[in-house]
């Protein structure tokens, strides 16, 4: 019996956990393409080992937690639909990994005209998932605010859409010195820093049917 | 004689326990939140606890309901309520119990003429309804109660889990609890006005005839649990409306405070004396109640989720259980007196026969009447049994069986390990065996194909070889016969002569294919050991190549001249150039080098 209690601190305590890895993950995310943009290499490469270092850690936590979730039947009722939310979560973490890798192994060129949009791009998309962590964080103790965090998610992800469009409008029509290649490279681009913000909103859609269903 | 007609009662007990645990551990069970067997140890244990501490309130009021006051009828009551109950689970129909055995009880009255105790028959039907009105106040209090504590608490949801979990296993120990007061006196109340007046001293503490019926009425129910009550939690599960875990914990408890309330002397007593009313102690359905339960919460939340259906079928299945019970258990008596002359009751009535009243009254050496004789005569005395010693002998030589039948079975399971591990090791090294035996046969059928390849390779090549030997010699022929032809006087030169010249060309004239099929036998055959004679000796030309291919399959230097169209003394010439490039030793064979490359 007191191995209930044992296991299920640890696991709130690895879940707490998993969580700051993705926080800390997404904004080495910012700081290194923020970073790159400046050129400054140096900072670049040392927020892209750590996101790569966030991104495993993050992996092993999320498997440990799936193991202790089906060794000790861990709320029989929701533990798919908290692992699936889980995975989701873990999603956003790849996908910025793997972002900042194509930065750097393919180094896209950032024209002037477009670097502050894409900086904007950058925080707008990171502050879908900087709004999404503490709902998925609350929903584990106040699962009834969660609704309230959400919409800031939701918000954030509609203003990315917009400014992504903006930005590849801009590409295509403004830009007229960039050859076709170095324009769908940038579009390229300005896709994957978008699907950041299209992770955390399914993260979003994933809390609130969850606390539909735990409501219920 | 007693213990036989308590069997019915005991059925009854299993059939209570099969059902009815399903109340208490159902929805934690069937949502996998707890293990069956942690359900049912827990269940069995409570049940037996509170039937034989808290079983008695209950009984009383059935006893007052009709005092079933032969053995022979409270073994066919009990029986008529089981069977009912049994039925009507075989049905799928929701039944209860305590309204069974009422309704065997009343069917005993009418059948005994016994007047039916309108002041109990009121004071448990009305139970039956404020059971399941007051189970749905409980938990709609004890909800909003959990409600404002995980809102003000804020507990992580896994942490909860936890907390829940265990919450389910005291709730259930309670909840069993419950069950065991409460509906023990459905088991067994019929049989209480006949309980031998006896008493067992256990050393440490002592069971009156009572305390014996209830233990093994609760016995009873346990049996149920860890028999057939599994089957159960897992089907019915939450037929009425889908619970989470923090509902199903509230539903239970709600259902266990109803039956503790409705079985609780000191509680009642507790009410009397601060001036309310008394509580009347009935067996409550332990169905009945956590339905009430159920619908309460499912009025709370808007009573969208609440299965109506399921709902009507549930009071049908109340007004019908009394009911039938009532007819099994008239026609059961009528059938037990008259047909098995069983006394079902004290008094006369016009169902049973004249001949066996008088009989049971007057016929004094009949073996039932000395068997009720004797208990009325057992009855009147208290019979203490002191079972102390006979009871610790039994405990330690059982240890001891036990203790025994540890080793024997650790001794054997080790003995089974090592021969199991024996055994694997035996057939992995068999599986092995059999897999290296299969890839070599497939190597060697390999080998075998790929030398039968060579061979049949080889022969055709010296076929061709052959057939440019045997070629060349006509050629030879036919240059040696044009000399001849040249040789005759002119005129003198007949058709015959040239026919038999044109014939000897024909036959020539396929040679130049033959010799390049030759050639790309050679090629495809030698295809290693062109690779190897090209990585040792990169200086080789074409033909110097071909020469080596040649050697290697012991072609004479005269038939190789024939192959290459030159004459022998060339053949040698080129050999020795070979030898030179090839830096090879006059002490060495060409052909033996060429062939082990």
């Amino acid at each position: 019996m007191i191995n209930i209690f044992k296991t299920s601190k640890s696991v709130a305590l690895s879940i707490d956990d998993f969580f700051d890895k993705i926080d800390l993950g997404i904004l080495n995310f910012k700081k290194g393409i923020n970073s790159y943009i400046k050129g400054n290499s140096e900072e670049f490469d040392l927020n892209l080992k750590t996101l790569n270092f966030l991104e495993k850690d993050a992996d092993s936590i999320k498997r440990k937690i799936e193991n202790e979730f089906y060794l000790h039947s861990l709320m029989p009722n929701y533990a798919s639909d908290i692992l699936n939310l889980l995975e989701s979560v873990d999603d956003i973490i790849d996908r910025a990994k793997d972002v900042i890798n194509q930065f750097d192994v393919e180094k896209p060129h950032l024209p002037e005209e477009i670097i502050n949009d894409y900086l904007e791009l950058v925080t707008l998309s990171v502050k879908s998932v900087e709004n999404v962590i503490p709902a998925a964080r609350i929903f584990f103790t106040s699962p009834d605010q969660v609704k309230d965090k959400i919409q800031k998610v939701l918000f954030y992800h509609r203003e990315t859409d917009v400014l992504s469009n903006n930005i590849k409008r801009k590409i295509f029509q403004e830009l007229e010195t960039l050859k076709l290649s170095e324009k769908i490279h940038l579009r390229y681009f300005t896709f994957h820093i978008e699907q950041i913000s299209d992770a955390s909103k399914i993260v979003a859609q994933k809390l609130s049917s969850l606390v539909i269903k735990i409501k219920m | 004689m007693f213990l036989f007609f308590l069997t019915s009662g005991l059925f009854l007990g299993w059939t209570l326990g099969a059902n009815d645990a399903s109340n208490v551990f159902g929805s934690a069970v069937g949502s996998k939140m707890i293990r069956f067997k942690q359900a049912a140890i827990i269940a069995s244990i409570f049940v037996v606890l509170g039937a034989v501490i808290q079983g008695y309130g209950g009984s009383e009021t059935l006893g007052k309901l009709g005092s079933v006051d032969a053995l022979g009828g409270a073994f066919t009551v009990a029986l008529a309520a089981g069977v009912s109950v049994f039925w009507m689970t075989k049905l799928k129909l929701p039944v209860s119990t305590s309204q069974a055995i009422v309704g065997a009880i009343i069917g005993w009255n009418f059948f005994t003429e016994n007047p039916t105790d309108l002041n109990s028959l009121t004071k448990i039907v009305t139970t039956w309804i404020s059971g399941p009105i007051l189970g749905g106040i409980f938990a709609i209090l004890l909800f909003l109660l959990l409600q404002y504590i995980l809102k003000k608490s804020k507990i992580h949801i896994i942490k909860l889990d936890g907390y829940i979990k265990f919450g389910l296993l005291v709730v259930g120990a309670f909840g069993s609890y419950s069950l065991g007061a409460n509906n023990i006196a459905n088991v067994v109340g019929v049989f209480v006005p006949s309980v031998p007046n006896i008493i067992l001293d256990f050393g440490f503490f002592t069971l009156n005839g009572m305390q014996l019926l209830f233990l093994a009425g609760g016995l009873s129910i346990s049996l149920g649990i860890i028999t057939y009550s599994q089957r159960v939690m897992m089907t019915v599960g939450n037929s009425l409306m889908k619970l989470n875990a923090e509902t199903a914990i509230v539903v239970v408890l709600a259902h266990s405070l109803v039956l503790f309330v409705f079985s609780s002397q000191s509680l009642s007593d507790l009410f009397v004396r601060i001036g309310l009313p008394e509580i009347p102690l009935v067996p409550v359905s332990s169905s009945q109640a956590i339905v009430g339960a159920i619908l309460g919460i499912g009025l709370l939340k808007g009573g969208k989720n609440i299965q109506i259906n399921v709902i009507g079928k549930i009071a049908f299945g109340w007004v019908v259980t009394p009911i039938i019970a009532g007819l099994i258990a008239f026609f059961a008596l009528f059938f037990m007196s008259n047909v098995f002359n069983l006394k079902v009751s004290e008094n006369t009535s016009k169902f049973i026969k004249n001949d066996i009243t008088i009989r049971h009254n007057n016929i004094t050496d009949t073996t039932e009447t000395k068997i009720i004789d004797n208990f009325d005569v057992v009855s009147n005395e208290v019979t203490k049994v002191n079972i102390y010693k006979p009871l610790v002998i039994i405990i330690i030589v059982l240890l001891l069986v036990l203790i025994l039948y540890q080793l024997y079975v650790i001794n054997n399971l080790k003995d089974k390990d090592k021969l199991e591990e024996y055994q694997e090791s035996i057939e992995r090294y068999n599986i092995q065996q059999k897999l290296l035996e299969n890839e070599l046969k497939i190597t060697t059928d390999a080998n075998s194909k790929l030398e039968k390849e060579i061979e049949d390779k080889e022969i055709e090549q010296k076929k061709i070889a052959l057939s440019i030997i045997r070629k060349n010699e006509i050629l030879s022929k036919l240059k040696a016969e044009i000399e001849n032809l040249k040789l005759k006087p002119e005129g003198k030169l007949k058709f015959s002569d040239l026919n038999s010249l044109k014939m000897l060309i024909l036959e020539n004239l396929n040679v130049e294919k033959e010799r390049k099929s030759f050639n790309k036998y050679i090629k495809e055959l030698d295809h290693a050991f062109y690779q190897n004679l090209i990585k040792k000796y990169p200086d080789l030309t074409d033909n110097e190549k071909k020469l080596c291919s040649l050697l290697r399959l012991k072609l004479t230097s005269k038939e190789i001249a024939s192959i290459l169209n030159i004459t022998p003394k060339s053949v040698e010439v080129n050999r020795y150039r070979l030898r030179k490039k090839m830096n090879i030793n006059k002490s060495e064979k060409l052909s033996k080098i060429i062939r082990n490359l």
